[in-house]
């Protein structure tokens, strides 16, 4: 076993971080509070190559892969997961055009996608849930040689930014009966893509999330992703092995936030005329938010690093997220507990990670979806 | 054009805190405190890269410090710099700034020539301001420092800061410059340079690599030697200034006269 991480990826981590701790730490409260996503930011990290690791260099990106992709993201959520999630889903577009696009959608898009001159998301889930994914209600007709598509489309990050996005429709019904669905990939300014509602977010609030109206939007051919009735797998394998790793990473950094946060407090903070960390319950909470950062960050890197080697790993993401996004929760209620009545003074930022916490569980699939994936393996593998 | 750029390992600025004071064996204890590449270096390197930028030619690193310094050289490598030389020997250790100038000096002679001779103002740890002008003599090189603003073509012209103003010159390489942080804004590492820094070399230069007189280098080529390291009593004491506002900004005033921080016919 390998536990280090390469002098790439170790330079990469430096270099994210002082990106974040200039360009990110000092404006997070500000854009929580404003809930507005920093689209800014976005293009500044594309320029960086930030958001182009899982793409291959013959098509303009750096081919660095999903360990750095999750550094990125992890770096950027220490100080905002809602910038985190809105980076995140940009590769929500970007790993299925990879893996089943033709080579002219890959030359059309991923180019422009590694360098964040566009901006992606994908749309799957609808007002009837997100977790019944085959129970799609938007529907794609071909007429007159161009599908025409209609219907909703709720909870999308990245929503109003993205400049493509994959949008998952019902095109008819397979031979076995069941729903045929296939993926898009649509550009924003394309006639019929309705920008609608914005939620107002709990957490996450540095990224924005709503509603697609999508009323006789028209694509050609050229526009399906995979081929027709393929979408089911494509959305399910992106959101399974790069959403549910990217939401670990997120996870991550809000650990490592509260870790960090408290222990800058306990150090600073005199009580009975020594520093807080001199207290053994205090040193307990530190030992837990520290040993959950390195669980966390085991979970994380092993799901990453097997995807880097081709390796399927929707189990360990699944695994990492339901850990991760669970123990960010607990570590932010506990480093809040750390810091006394300053804990829930919003000048401290701990009360926002909560939030943000809460907000990681329900994104890419509930705790209880992932143990239903966790615990479907184990009953059929261990 | 060739341009050197001095760069200098220190302990990271942000943990100062940690900094703490031996007085018995005179020295600061730094353990466990990050290494990062000297600050005013990092604008030194991001003006030469714009050098090169602009008139094409190479940027080459050179860093007197352990072998574990190589990281931060590699992160100048992923900023654009081309070549980096590490000179790392334990015979190096101990060396004051006439010993690391001396030093510097002829691994820059032995790898060179060079046009540009490009450093920070001064290091965030010793902040002597001695070694890059002491490399321009060492090699015969003329130097400014406190470089404010550069504009470059077929010769250079330079702001300099000095105590009551500014200083503006034009001069031709060979040179050395040394620059204050405000010249520019170092770029941000991106992933391109970080893996075009993969094929970049950076070398470790021991002590027989180059050639040197080893009464000059070191602690045997050091002459200075600190006496006494002590912590100031810094503590403060209070004074309550009562009365109108007028009265009270008399007050403030005068104290601030007779600590000395406004003096006569300034006000």
């Amino acid at each position: 076993m390998d536990f280090k991480f390469s002098e790439e990826q170790e330079m990469l981590r430096r270099a994210v971080r002082e990106f974040a701790e200039k360009e990110i730490a000092p404006h997070a409260a500000e854009w929580d509070e404003k809930d507005y996503c920093p689209v800014e930011v976005i293009k500044e990290m594309g320029e960086l190559g930030f958001l182009g690791t899982i793409v291959p260099e013959e098509y303009g990106g750096t081919g660095m892969g999903y360990t750095a992709r999750a550094v990125i993201i992890e770096e950027v959520s220490r100080y905002s997961a809602g910038l985190g999630i809105a980076v995140m889903t940009h590769s929500l577009v970007v790993a299925p055009i990879l893996n089943y696009g033709t080579e002219e959608q890959k030359k059309k898009y991923l180019p422009k996608l590694a360098t964040g001159e566009y901006i992606g998301g994908l749309a799957s889930t609808e007002p009837s849930g997100g977790s019944d994914l085959v129970n799609q209600q938007t529907t794609a007709e071909f007429k007159d040689g161009k599908w025409v598509i209609n219907g909703k489309k709720c909870f999308i990050t990245n929503y109003d930014i993205a400049d493509v996005t994959l949008l998952l429709t019902k095109t008819g019904v397979n031979e076995k009966g069941r729903p045929e669905l296939t993926a898009f990939i649509v550009k924003k300014e394309t006639p019929g893509f309705g920008i609608g509602h914005k939620e107002d977010k709990l957490g996450l609030r540095s990224s924005s999330t709503g509603d697609l109206n999508i009323t006789d939007l028209k694509v050609g051919e050229e526009a399906v992703l995979g081929g027709r009735g393929e979408g089911q797998k494509i959305v399910l394998a992106t959101i399974g092995e790069v959403g549910r790793s990217g939401m670990s990473a997120i996870g991550l950094g809000i650990i490592r936030g509260c870790l960090e946060e408290g222990l800058k407090f306990a150090k600073e903070r005199e009580l009975y005329g020594k520093p807080l960390t001199n207290l053994q319950a205090i040193q307990f909470m530190i030992a837990e938010n520290r040993m959950y950062y390195e669980i966390g960050k085991l979970l994380t890197y092993r799901a990453t690093t097997l995807k880097d080697e081709g390796v399927r790993c929707d189990v360990e993401s699944s695994m990492a997220k339901l850990h991760n996004t669970e123990a960010a929760v607990k570590a932010a209620q506990r480093t809040i507990e750390l810091m006394g009545g300053y804990g829930v003074i919003n000048q401290y930022p701990v009360g926002r990670y909560l939030r943000d916490a809460m907000s990681t569980i329900s994104a890419g699939g509930t705790s209880q979806i992932m143990e239903i994936v966790i615990g479907g393996d184990t009953i059929k593998n261990f | 054009m060739r341009i050197a750029c001095l760069v200098k390992p220190v302990p990271d600025p942000e943990y100062y805190n940690r900094i703490s004071i031996d007085p018995v064996r005179g020295i600061l204890t730094r353990a466990g405190i990050p290494v990062v590449m000297n600050p005013t270096d990092r604008h030194a390197l991001e003006e030469a890269i714009r050098i090169k930028e602009k008139m094409g030619g190479e940027v080459v690193i050179f860093s007197m410090a352990p072998d574990d310094a190589g990281g931060i050289l590699k992160d100048g490598l992923a900023m654009g710099a081309d070549e980096a030389y590490l000179l790392s020997d334990r015979a190096f250790a101990g060396a004051d700034t006439l010993a690391t100038s001396y030093t510097l000096a002829k691994a820059i002679e032995q790898f060179g020539p060079f046009d540009i001779i490009l450093a920070g103002n001064e290091s965030a740890d010793g902040s002597t301001s001695q070694v890059p002008p002491q490399v321009g003599v060492w090699l015969s090189m003329p130097s400014l420092a406190g470089i404010i603003r550069m504009e470059y073509g077929e010769s250079f012209r330079v702001w300099c800061d000095v105590e009551e103003g500014r200083v503006e010159y034009e001069v031709t390489p060979p040179v050395v410059f040394a620059v204050k942080r405000g010249i520019n804004t170092p770029r941000y590492i991106g992933i391109k340079g970080i893996m075009a820094a993969k094929s970049k070399k950076v070398s470790i230069i021991r002590v027989g690599d180059i050639s040197v007189d080893l009464d000059r280098i070191g602690l045997n080529g050091s002459p200075t030697r600190a006496g006494r390291i002590v912590v100031p009593d810094i503590g403060r004491k209070g004074e309550t200034i009562t009365g109108s506002p007028g009265e009270i900004a008399e007050g403030i005033i005068e104290g601030l006269r007779k600590a000395g921080v406004i003096k006569e016919g300034m006000i």
